[in-house]
């Protein structure tokens, strides 16, 4: 996926200053940066959820998967209803395949009839993810996908979401956890005040003298003003 | 509980919208329920033409001249008479609602009262006519209770009148006494007193006279009218209703109370069906966090949009039938009528659930929009019951601009001409009410752009 000089902005304030990215096949991208970075806004125009006010995506919202922070998924539904009405709405040309493969990747078919209130926030946030994934796209945009999770129940995501990197997917999340950042993604991308400031391995990041990764993500924002 | 109820009004504080509504609400229906509290009091407005020519007022009644326009004055005293010079102005003012109805004395009014009095056979009734619009049930109700208030006045006021110089000339006939014609006074033995002079010629002459038997037949008489004549004046009293009043309906199908509070029933319930279901299902979209997923491809705004107004609308349509359906089980529905009476139901839904979704984008949260709803809802139904010309002009153009912008009253009217044939028919309100989907749908999109 490329993204070239994206521009967005909320009447007087710019959210986002001509960012440029790229992602491979199969690569884990991180996004991160402190509150009001505008990560959650360039997921959104990647994903086809708000119209840049200049620049591109490469992909077309159909060939991206997005998952939002919040859990967008219907409570009064169960997990089969949720995954085979967005299949239809969709358009994947084999609804029940789909729902079913999406049920034996995220390990829930045995919760396939239940209703979405009645499952943990980190099997409703599986289901979230699987809903995102269920057109098969080449890329998934995830904003925040552990927030409010368990240490088991993260440690259980990343599996999945590492699977599906591991199988060719692009994934790119945004995060506050630097160090689940570091962890898992292959690359980082700091965006500070609608900028991207930095687009690399966390090594580089980190510096010649091999500081902790929050620490050195500390210094780099600092030395560039923020 | 001192602390609950403190940090319960910082909050309150804090949402001036929500303040400021909930007090607009208490004024807008404090201002409503005056106006209806007051409308006994206010003068309706009606059209008045007076055929009558100005010299032929009176009524003569013995050697008086009763000046029934005096009498007639008793018809305005609760109206605001708006004097018209025409019959087709009269009829002009009760179309267009400037007048509640018109009131047209006949040119032959005092012919007829003359020939009444004269108790001249059987010729037809002294009669007043009153026009007026059958718009709904209230209005007429309206209508009739004010004019038959006021013509019951005058009636009253005309037998009074009657009955006072007839029993005085009774009284003079029974009793005798003095009373004046042309300028010359008159004096009247009376039949008391001609019969007491008989008697008593008849016990001064002898038995053998031959004017005794005439005198006796005389005498007889005289008691005879005098016994019944003192029943005359009950039976003068009776004559309580000397006007009559002749109806006639401008414009609309008479349709009865019952039937229009059966259509008023299905049009608040396919209103609250309507508006609940379309707007509280679009906010919920944006409280399950799922309309940004939505919109972002499979659905287009304008998709999601008409998917709620569908809802709303089936949702209403099916309820108001099932209610309908009960109400059949007590009353007759004309099911002859379904096909017509189903689609005004479902354009109706339409618009309900148009301006529900409207709600539910402005709010964007399902308990703000019910509330919302229902604090809309009430007052522009009860607005729209408001009927023509026994409200100031001000108000009425409230009524107007009410019944315009929400689409209450044209479901009402729809649903009224589906069920029961009545006025002004089915095109005119349908084609309200789908202007009023689009309009709302479209205030609907525009809210969605703060909805994600």
């Amino acid at each position: 996926m490329n993204v070239r000089g994206v521009t967005k902005r909320f009447g007087d304030r710019v959210a986002l200053r001509d960012v440029s990215f790229s992602a491979a096949d199969g690569e884990l991208v991180a996004l991160i940066g402190p509150n009001g970075a505008g990560k959650t806004t360039l997921l959104s125009i990647c994903g086809g959820l708000l119209k840049a006010d200049a620049g591109e995506v490469s992909r077309p919202p159909r060939e991206v998967g997005w998952v939002p922070q919040q859990q967008a998924v219907y409570s009064k539904l169960s997990v089969a209803e949720n995954l085979r009405l967005f299949a239809r709405l969709e358009k994947v040309p084999d609804a029940d395949a789909a729902v079913d493969r999406m049920l034996e990747q995220t390990g829930l078919r045995d919760r396939a009839r239940d209703e979405l209130g009645t499952l943990s926030g980190g099997n409703r946030q599986r289901v979230n993810i699987a809903i995102g994934l269920l057109a098969d796209p080449p890329v998934l945009l995830l904003d925040e996908p552990s927030a409010a999770l368990d240490p088991r129940q993260r440690a259980r995501l990343w599996e999945f979401i590492e699977g599906l990197s591991g199988r060719g997917t692009t994934v790119v999340f945004a995060t506050h956890d630097v160090a689940e950042a570091e962890r898992h993604a292959h690359r980082v991308l700091v965006l500070a005040d609608g900028e991207l400031l930095f687009d690399g391995p966390t090594a580089e990041l980190r510096g010649p003298d091999h500081a902790d990764f929050e620490i050195a993500f500390v210094r780099f924002l600092r030395s560039k003003g923020h | 509980m001192r602390w609950l109820l403190l940090k319960d009004l910082q909050i309150l504080r804090r949402s001036p919208l929500l303040v400021a509504l909930l007090l607009a609400y208490g004024g807008l229906v404090g201002a409503l329920l005056g106006f209806a509290v007051q409308r006994d009091d206010t003068k309706p407005k009606v059209a008045f033409l007076n055929e009558v020519p100005s010299m032929d007022f009176g009524v003569q009644v013995g050697a008086q001249k009763i000046d029934t326009s005096k009498y007639a004055n008793k018809l305005f005293e609760s109206v605001d008479p708006i004097r018209v010079k025409t019959r087709a102005q009269a009829i002009q003012k009760v179309r267009n609602g400037d007048a509640i109805a018109a009131l047209i004395i006949p040119s032959d009014l005092t012919k007829r009262l003359q020939a009444m009095v004269n108790l001249a056979g059987t010729g037809p009734p002294p009669t007043v006519e009153v026009l007026y619009n059958d718009e709904n049930p209230l209005k007429t109700q309206a209508v009739e209770s004010r004019l038959k208030a006021r013509l019951a006045d005058a009636n009253k006021a005309i037998s009074s009148k009657l009955t006072e110089i007839s029993a005085g000339y009774l009284e003079i006939l029974l009793h005798g006494g003095s009373f004046s014609l042309l300028g010359q006074q008159f004096s009247i033995l009376g039949l008391q007193k001609t019969n007491d002079v008989i008697r008593q010629t008849l016990r001064e002459l002898p038995h053998s006279s031959p004017q005794r038997a005439d005198l006796e037949k005389v005498a007889n008489f005289a008691q005879l009218a005098i016994d019944n004549l003192d029943l005359s004046k009950p039976v003068l009293a009776s004559i309580g209703e000397p006007l009559h009043v002749k109806r006639t309906v401008v414009t609309g199908k008479h349709v009865s109370a019952n039937a229009f509070y059966i259509a008023l029933a299905a049009a608040v319930t396919l209103m609250i069906i309507g508006l609940f279901l379309g707007g509280g299902m679009l906010a919920l979209e944006r409280e399950e966090h799922a309309f940004g997923r939505l919109v972002r491809g499979p659905v287009s705004r304008w998709e999601l949009l008409g998917e709620k107004v569908l809802l709303g609308a089936l949702a209403a349509l099916v309820a108001t039938v099932v209610e309908l359906a009960v109400i059949s089980l007590f009353d007759d529905l004309r099911w002859a009528r379904i096909a017509a009476w189903v689609l005004a139901l479902l354009v109706g839904g339409l618009a309900f659930g148009a301006v529900g979704t409207a709600f539910g984008a402005l709010t964007r949260d399902v308990r703000a929009t019910t509330l919302l709803a229902i604090l809309v809802a009430l007052p522009f139904a009860f607005l729209a019951l408001i009927p023509s010309g026994i409200v100031a002009n001000w108000v009425y153009d409230i009524v107007r601009i009410a019944s315009a912008i929400f689409p209450f009253k044209p479901a009402l009217q729809a649903v009224n001409a589906g069920l029961n044939d009545a006025d002004p028919g089915l095109a005119g309100p349908l084609a309200h009410l789908v202007a009023l989907a689009v309009g709302y749908t479209a205030i609907a999109r525009v809210g969605l752009r703060r909805f994600a």
